[in-house]
């Protein structure tokens, strides 16, 4: 190690490794991925969830994965967690609609009222 | 994909290792293999969580998830469960978390709530076999600001503001001790690091080895830069061999990283760590004696002054601290002497890791603010004594250090307190003991390891130890005689007056405070020729209740000595209390809880 830049540089990258295990005042996008959801498709969702995560190097936002929310006939389904809001319920996700919710609704803080559960019962 | 969506925490330590988690990791990589998730979950094999009591522990992240007493069966229920459909297994989490829908984790188990890690704070966060990890968790920047933005006065500065006591046991301000190695004359001088934990109970320096052996590195070459070394040593009992292949693994890493070796970070500095190994003798954690053993010389101790800090390693001036102490270093300097000097009481600055064990719900490793009262450890912690059994008394400092009785619970932990009330910090081990422990036993038990331990060099350890063991195996046979309590007190108050090293000096205190505290118990082995906890053997005799006997004879049976007579379904059953062994079998045996010791 000659300098501390090389040091940071090695801190940053390790960083983004390790950040999953720090949740603590982040925002939390949870998959459902019980039977019903990864048959609705709910495996391509989470992926693209975590690529679009980490390629916009969001440092405060963790993607993780639950079980059955109970409204299997709107599976795939995906909840945001922001600390001091209310949960936010998207349903019939997709890979596409995944990138829009990361874009709007994380980084923009705009709800995409239509994909949430309220529009569509 | 390099990023992992998910991550296993598989506790690595001794204790987890012991019960088998090196199996466990194995079956998880399997088994996460045969679900094609090997680019998106990573296991981690970390140091000690902790709560050694449930271990095996795996914690999975992000949820936190924190499973307890995982065996092999079930890691193929947390891979397809967990980490394939994201359900949280609930009835392999821990039970104190299971309450908690949402939360289950880590830092909301009571175990953790009151426990401030700063000692600790990498252990079971990350894995100690990758730099990398511990770079992340801003490791080796310490070092990098010393070097290059603080002169040696400043660094030892700071340590001396923020109060840091050795935490080896005697609490000798860190900071006051690197100036005198600073200001010692030399061309050449040393590092030392103190790894060779012998107390019986204690092993919370193993855990940060084989947890965060990075944050030891680093604080070794910050010391070597504040005092003008160059080389240092790390001395660790070859029993602790998890410790000293995790230690040799981040040497190399942190060669290979040129965060150990010749000008560092391009300022000029050099420094370098080899590893010493010791046989094991208790003797060899005392200061002189650990700096002959590096030497190849007999492990025995020499009078001091001269004090290494003059005259240590090869005669030449040396830093030596021990494994908890600097593991301390790195926060202090990243977060300033006043954010540490915050924590803890007046004189005792800080946190102090413990290891529980004995009679107590959660045995493990607890890192606690000084100040921390005994009563909170050993029931908010420690989630109390089991079986419902009343607390006795918490032995603490191993050898060197005492009994403290329930009276005393509430003393707010420092070494100051601990040593009015004739024990002492020691280095960290605390043993919980019940009803059913016979101080007398316990003290008996301390004696004769510090027997077998002395190095011998001075009379009043090689003798004098010995003469008291052999006055209490005495007592606890019933042999005794009330002079001998009084000889007893007289020999112990002259060996840790003349001793030639601490260990010898202290090693009388685990009679002198049961001394203190139960001399009743002592009196009654005595003159009453009874052990009223149970405990010493000769003293015990074996009875079968008349009224709860139901003649059934199982005792007769299972009797080795046959001393038991009695008619099957006519007759009360009775011991022939000359022939009896007191082995115990027939209170086993007996279903009806009619047999007792007394």
């Amino acid at each position: 190690m000659k300098s501390l830049d090389e040091l940071a540089k090695i801190r940053k990258e390790a960083k983004n490794k390790i950040d999953i295990r720090d949740s603590k005042g982040k925002v939390r996008i949870v998959v459902g991925m019980a039977t019903c959801g990864i048959s609705a498709g709910a495996r391509p969702v989470l992926l693209t969830l975590i690529n679009e995560v980490n390629k916009r190097g969001l440092k405060d936002v963790v993607v993780s994965q639950t079980g059955c929310i109970g409204v299997c006939r709107l599976e795939p389904i995906v909840e945001v967690y922001k600390s001091g809001e209310n949960k936010v319920t998207y349903v019939e996700m997709t890979p596409e609609k995944a990138k829009k919710i990361i874009l709007e609704h994380i980084v923009n803080g705009n709800v995409i009222d239509e994909y949430t559960i309220g529009a569509v019962q | 994909m390099d990023f992992y969506r998910s991550h296993v925490l598989v506790c690595g330590g001794t204790g987890c290792t012991s019960s088998g988690s090196e199996t466990l990791i194995d079956t998880f990589n399997e088994e996460i293999k045969k679900h094609e998730l090997e680019h998106e979950v990573k296991i981690v094999k970390t140091g000690c969580f902790g709560l050694c009591e449930v271990g095996p522990i795996v914690i999975v992240y992000p949820e936190g998830a924190f499973y307890a007493h995982i065996k092999k069966e079930n890691v193929a229920t947390i891979v397809e469960e967990h980490l394939l459909k994201g359900r949280i297994v609930d009835n392999l989490l821990y039970e104190d978390a299971k309450d908690d829908d949402r939360v289950r984790s880590l830092d909301e188990v009571d175990f953790y709530k009151k426990q401030k890690r700063v000692a600790l704070r990498n252990c079971g966060v990350i894995d100690p076999e990758n730099i990398v990890e511990y770079i992340g968790y801003d490791g080796y920047k310490a070092l990098g600001k010393v070097l290059t933005t603080m002169s040696r006065e400043d660094v030892i500065d700071e340590i001396k503001k923020s109060g840091l006591r050795g935490r080896g046991g005697g609490g000798f301000p860190t900071g006051i001790k690197w100036g005198f190695a600073y200001k010692a004359t030399g061309d050449e001088k040393y590092v030392v690091c103190n790894a060779d934990e012998g107390d019986p109970g204690a092993f919370m320096d193993r855990s940060v080895l084989e947890g965060d052996p990075h944050s030891v590195l680093e604080a070794m070459a910050i010391a070597g830069y504040a005092i003008g070394a160059r080389q240092g040593y790390i001395y660790v009992r070859a029993e602790y061999p998890i410790a000293v292949k995790r230690l040799e693994i981040a040497i190399e890493q942190a060669r290979k990283y040129e965060l150990l070796g010749d000008d560092i970070f391009g300022t000029g500095f050099s420094f370098d760590v080899e590893i010493r190994l010791g046989a094991g003798a208790f003797v060899c954690g005392e200061e002189t004696a650990l700096l002959n053993s590096i030497e190849g010389k007999r492990g025995m101790p020499r009078p001091r002054p001269p004090f290494p800090a003059n005259e240590g390693l090869w005669g030449k001036p040396t830093l030596l601290n021990n494994v908890e102490t600097y593991a301390n270093i790195v926060p202090i300097i990243l977060n300033g002497s006043d954010w540490f000097s915050s924590i803890g009481t007046e004189k005792s600055k800080g946190t102090k890791v413990f290891a529980l064990g004995g009679k107590i719900n959660n045995t493990g490793l607890v890192e606690i603010p000084m100040g921390t009262t005994l009563k909170e450890i050993i029931y908010e912690i420690g989630g109390g004594i089991p079986n419902e059994k009343a607390f006795k008394a918490v032995q603490t400092g191993g050898p060197s250090g005492g009994c403290i009785p329930a009276k005393n619970l509430d003393t707010p932990i420092d070494y100051d307190n601990l040593i009015a009330l004739g024990s002492m910090m020691g280095s960290g081990g605390m043993i919980v003991m019940d009803e059913d422990n016979c101080m007398v036993d316990i003290a008996r038990f301390f004696l004769d390891f510090t027997v077998d331990e002395s190095c011998g060099k001075c009379p009043p350890c090689r003798i004098g130890t010995k003469r008291m063991l052999q006055i209490l195996d005495k007592i606890t046979s019933g042999k005794g005689e009330l002079e001998d309590i009084n000889r007893l007190e007289e020999l112990a108050k002259n060996i840790k007056e003349s001793a030639l090293c601490g260990l010898g000096q202290t090693a009388p205190n685990p009679v002198l405070s049961t001394l203190r505290h139960f001399k009743n118990e002592y009196i009654a082995h005595v003159v009453d020729k009874t052990c009223p906890a149970g405990v010493c053997k000769e003293l015990l005799a074996y009875h079968i209740d008349e009224n709860l006997c139901k003649k059934c004879g199982i005792c007769a049976k299972k009797c080795p000595a046959d001393c038991i007579d009695g008619v099957k379904g006519k007759e009360v059953f009775k011991i022939d209390r000359d022939k009896c062994v007191k082995c115990g079998a027939c209170m086993e045996a007996c279903p009806f809880n009619a047999i007792s010791k007394k």
